[in-house]
């Protein structure tokens, strides 16, 4: 019975990039290329050498927070939408953190950038989580709307009270304490992985084996069958989008302390939130799920740089594969369709 | 001799760990209301479902007037006749009822759905077998009887000329079986045929023409109707002897254990439903509320459980005020809920069997350790229930929607009677369970009051409540309008009293002070 469950739930996914990928090679075969080298050079490029793995790597981190992000809220029945402005004001509150705080060891100064930057995702996804417990407004409503408040308000600080010295609007570079290990001086992959991957662990751990997660699972279930069994909705739900908002926010910490050392001022959305639902949705919801899920589109998005370069095949050809695998997944009939993979049957009882 | 017009022959299905119906056969006849019978979880269900194209087979053939047919999908189904009505209906709410009924082959003008003709089809159709409907009116604003109507003018509409109906009378009042009864009276009339499950004898024996039954997935005997007993159908059922009503000895109630007085409380729209309800229940005794549906008996449980609040009046537990505590609080002072509505209110349906039956107490030690919950213990717990309340299902790790709707109940009853509540709160304690089930519940309940629990038993089934009960209180239009005793009262006193006519002691109370 659980067996069967897990093969379909790889199964979909799995057949969905499949038949985004074959329906890609004949966008890239229109645009006058070969589709063969294309996927080549997109899977040399981004695990053919030491470098491209590590630039996967480094695309991958995020992904795995705001997909972990997205799924937990989902658990819970809510969509978190705002996976990018709790980024970015991780992104800030983990650069302040870094830059700011002096003399502390290495080790601990890093847990403080990382709490820094989860407390202020976890802030920030709060509110929306209040607002819909309290008054049901739509989350996905204030979310979205958290995220222009996040992205402006960083603007301000890194124009402002943040600034740095110099012409350039950017925060002052972190403490050496705050920076996370890199693997080679000459590249950008770092120890922020771990910590993605361990955040997976515990995503799981809080869903599957704590009553913290029997609760909020409940409640993303069936609210009334929740609330009869003495579940606090309001609660949980406030709960599971702090959660969910710490690990956007905690990814945007690994981006300071791993990657850019700093807070740059972002002139428009990184796209690393919204990427986190289709993550979370290719992933089903599952943080084992969302690892690979990850995996898949850092590689893709690695890729595409290569293939642009060597290949003058448009980034966008990606963006279109990507974009078809999540319609699949989300039009499983379809992929089912296809391949004629038979529904279990899950007609409810009684 | 009528022409037969389905026939099943030697139907197999096995589910993950469980043979649901093993080498069926099953003859359904032109004109026949054919009422099928089983302990829950015995396969009828899943027969049907096999019959309406939702499952498959694994062997065995359908034959329909004699000939091979391969029914792959519910619409195989509906193009060779066959309809079917579910215990939980598929209808849209915010739709009306004529567009619920011809949604899938609407009657089409200029490329725009005729609207006026559908409604004077579904109304032709509706005046042709007595099914009363309001064509024009959302069907979330209608009853549950009226639901059922068009789920049955649907299938109508589609051509059915096989009807599968799974238990429709386990959600209808005793006013709303009786209009069913003669609606399907007047379908077998106009030739169709009937495949009628329920678990109630009475309704077997009053409607059906022949009785199939069913015993853990195997046919054990068609017999005709009027060739039978209610005694022993029950027998072939369970495969033993089954006490149809219950023994209760006398018993002095001891202390108050809930005292509801002046309550108040308004419906979902603000309307107040609950009109200051007076109420007691003692140590020992069951106390049954009697009424029709709809008087204000779903606010009155839920403001009593914590799911709703009140707008005045109180409630007392042992003296102490709960008023508009929360449904933890209320159950931590020893209250035990079963809620009407299984599968909205007392099941997760995606959750296994086991998280299921731990649902209510998950937070408290041995279930939970610290912030960690232990699966182990939830196993454990799970496992002893299954036993002791004879919950047939493949384990404890299966989704809880994978089991039969009796079964479900079980796992419902099983979770609240292990709670060791001090009152318990029953509301249609024995939906959709069979005899022998209810036996045990009806068993069980009598025991907990023997043991001085408290227990108050809403019921739309007067037998229940009048087999169980010590006093009966009936509510009408959200107040208690009398209270009799269960010993001295009769049907009749009750069917006028929840019609609104005052009697019994309080009654006569009133009467004498205002
Ligand atoms: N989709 C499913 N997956 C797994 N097991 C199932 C499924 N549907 C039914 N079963 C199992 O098949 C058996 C027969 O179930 P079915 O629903 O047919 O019983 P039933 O006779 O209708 O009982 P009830 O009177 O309680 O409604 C049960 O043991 C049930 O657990
Ligand atoms: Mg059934």
């Amino acid at each position: 019975m659980r067996k069967k469950n897990l093969l379909d739930e790889i199964l979909i996914p799995f057949l969905a990039v499949i038949t985004a990928l074959f329906i890609g090679a004949f966008v890239i075969l229109w645009s006058g290329q070969s589709p063969l080298f294309a996927y080549l050079v997109l899977f040399k490029g981004s695990l053919g050498s030491l470098r491209g793995i590590s630039e996967t790597i480094v695309n991958t981190t995020p992904l795995i927070f705001t997909g972990l992000a997205v799924a937990f809220a989902f658990r819970c029945g809510l969509f978190n939408i705002g996976g990018e402005g709790q980024y970015i004001v991780g992104l800030m509150a983990a650069a302040v953190a870094g830059f700011a705080i002096k003399g502390l060891p290495s080790f601990l100064h890093i847990m403080v950038v990382i709490a820094a930057g989860g407390l202020a995702g976890g802030l920030w996804a709060s509110i929306p989580g209040i607002l819909k417990a309290k008054l049901g407004v739509h989350e996905v409503i204030n979310t979205i709307m958290m995220n222009y408040i996040a992205l402006y308000t960083t603007h301000y600080l890194v124009n402002g009270p943040f600034k740095a010295e110099g012409p350039l609007p950017v925060t002052p570079r972190i403490q050496p304490t705050a920076e996370l290990y890199r693997f080679s001086p000459i590249m950008r992959a770092n120890t922020g992985i771990f910590i993605a991957l361990l955040c997976a662990v515990v995503a799981y751990y809080l869903l599957w084996e704590t009553t913290l997660g029997y609760e909020i699972r409940a409640v993303g279930l069936n609210q009334s069958a929740a609330e009869y069994g003495g579940i606090s909705v309001p609660k949980n739900m406030v709960l599971a989008m702090i959660i969910s908002g710490a690990f956007a926010g905690i990814a945007g910490s690994v981006q300071v302390a791993g990657v850019q050392h700093r807070f740059y001022d972002i002139f428009s959305f990184t796209g690393y939130g919204f990427d986190g639902i289709a993550v979370a949705l290719l992933g089903r919801n599952h943080p084992l799920g969302v690892v690979f899920a990850a995996l898949l589109f850092g590689i893709l998005a690695t890729g595409s740089m290569q293939m642009q370069s060597v290949a003058g095949i448009p980034k966008e050809v990606t963006g279109l594969i990507q974009f078809m695998i999540i319609i699949f997944v989300i039009a499983d009939e379809l992929i089912r369709y296809i391949y004629r993979v038979k529904k279990k049957e899950v007609v409810a009882n009684g | 001799m009528v022409e037969p017009v389905i026939q099943m022959k030697g139907i197999t299905k096995t589910f993950p760990g469980i043979k649901a119906n093993d080498d069926i056969d099953l003859t359904v006849l032109r004109g026949e209301i054919h009422a099928l019978l089983g302990e829950n979880g015995a396969g009828k269900t899943t027969l049907m479902n096999i019959l309406y194209g939702l499952y498959q087979q694994d062997s065995g053939e359908i034959f329909l007037k004699g000939k091979k047919v391969e029914i792959n999908n519910p619409n195989d189904a509906i193009n060779l006749g066959i309809g079917m009505v579910h215990q939980h209906f598929m209808l849209i709410e915010p739709f009306t009822v004529t567009e619920n009924i011809i949604l899938g082959s609407e009657p089409v003008k200029n490329g725009m759905i005729d609207i006026k003709k559908a409604e004077k089809q579904v109304e032709a159709l509706a005046k042709k077998y007595g099914l009363k409907v309001e064509p024009s009116a959302k069907v979330k604003d209608i009853s549950v009887g009226m639901q059922q109507r068009v789920e049955i003018l649907k299938a109508l509409y589609k051509g059915a000329d096989i009807l599968i109906l799974d238990e429709p009378t386990a959600v209808l009042t005793p006013q709303e079986v009786d209009e069913l009864i003669v609606i399907m009276d007047n379908l077998v009339e106009q030739g169709k045929s009937i495949v009628f499950i329920t678990h109630k004898l009475k309704e077997v024996m009053r409607v059906s023409h022949r009785v199939t039954v069913i015993r853990k997935g195997k046919v054990i005997d068609t017999l005709e109707t009027s060739q039978t007993t209610p005694q022993e159908l029950a027998e072939k059922m369970v495969g033993r002897k089954v006490l149809l009503r219950v023994e209760k000895k006398e018993k002095q109630p001891g202390r108050t254990i809930l005292k509801v007085e002046n309550l108040r409380a308004v419906d979902n729209r603000g309307v107040p439903v609950l009109k200051g309800i007076n109420l007691e229940v003692k140590e020992g005794e069951i106390l049954g509320i009697a009424g029709v549906d709809g008087n204000g008996q779903t606010e009155l449980v839920e403001t009593l459980t914590g799911l709703r609040r009140i707008s005045g009046g109180s409630i007392r537990m042992l003296g102490e005020d709960i008023n508009n505590l929360n449904p933890r609080e209320v159950f931590e002072k020893g209250v035990a809920h079963i809620p009407e509505d299984r599968q909205k209110r007392g099941l997760i349906l995606e959750y296994s069997v086991a998280e299921n039956l731990i649902l209510g107490r998950h937070y408290k030690s041995p279930i939970s350790k610290g912030i960690r919950i232990n699966h182990s213990s939830i196993r454990e717990t799970a496992k002893n229930l299954i036993k002791e309340y004879d919950i047939r299902t493949p384990g404890e790790k299966v989704m809880a929607k994978t089991l039969s709707g009796g079964n479900q109940q079980k796992v419902i009853i099983a979770r609240e009677f292990s709670k060791q509540p001090v009152l318990i709160v029953a509301a249609q304690p024995t939906r959709g369970l069979d005899v022998g089930a209810i036996e045990f519940v009806h068993k069980k309940l009598v025991k907990m009051r023997d043991e001085g629990k408290g227990i108050l038993l809403i019921s739309f089934e007067l037998d229940e409540i009048l087999s169980l009960s010590d006093r009966i209180a009936v509510i009408y239009e959200g107040e208690i309008i009398g209270e009799v005793d269960a010993k001295k009262t009769t049907e009749e006193e009750l069917g006028l009293m929840m019609a609104g006519h005052k009697g019994g002691i309080i009654g006569e109370e009133k009467k004498s002070v205002g």
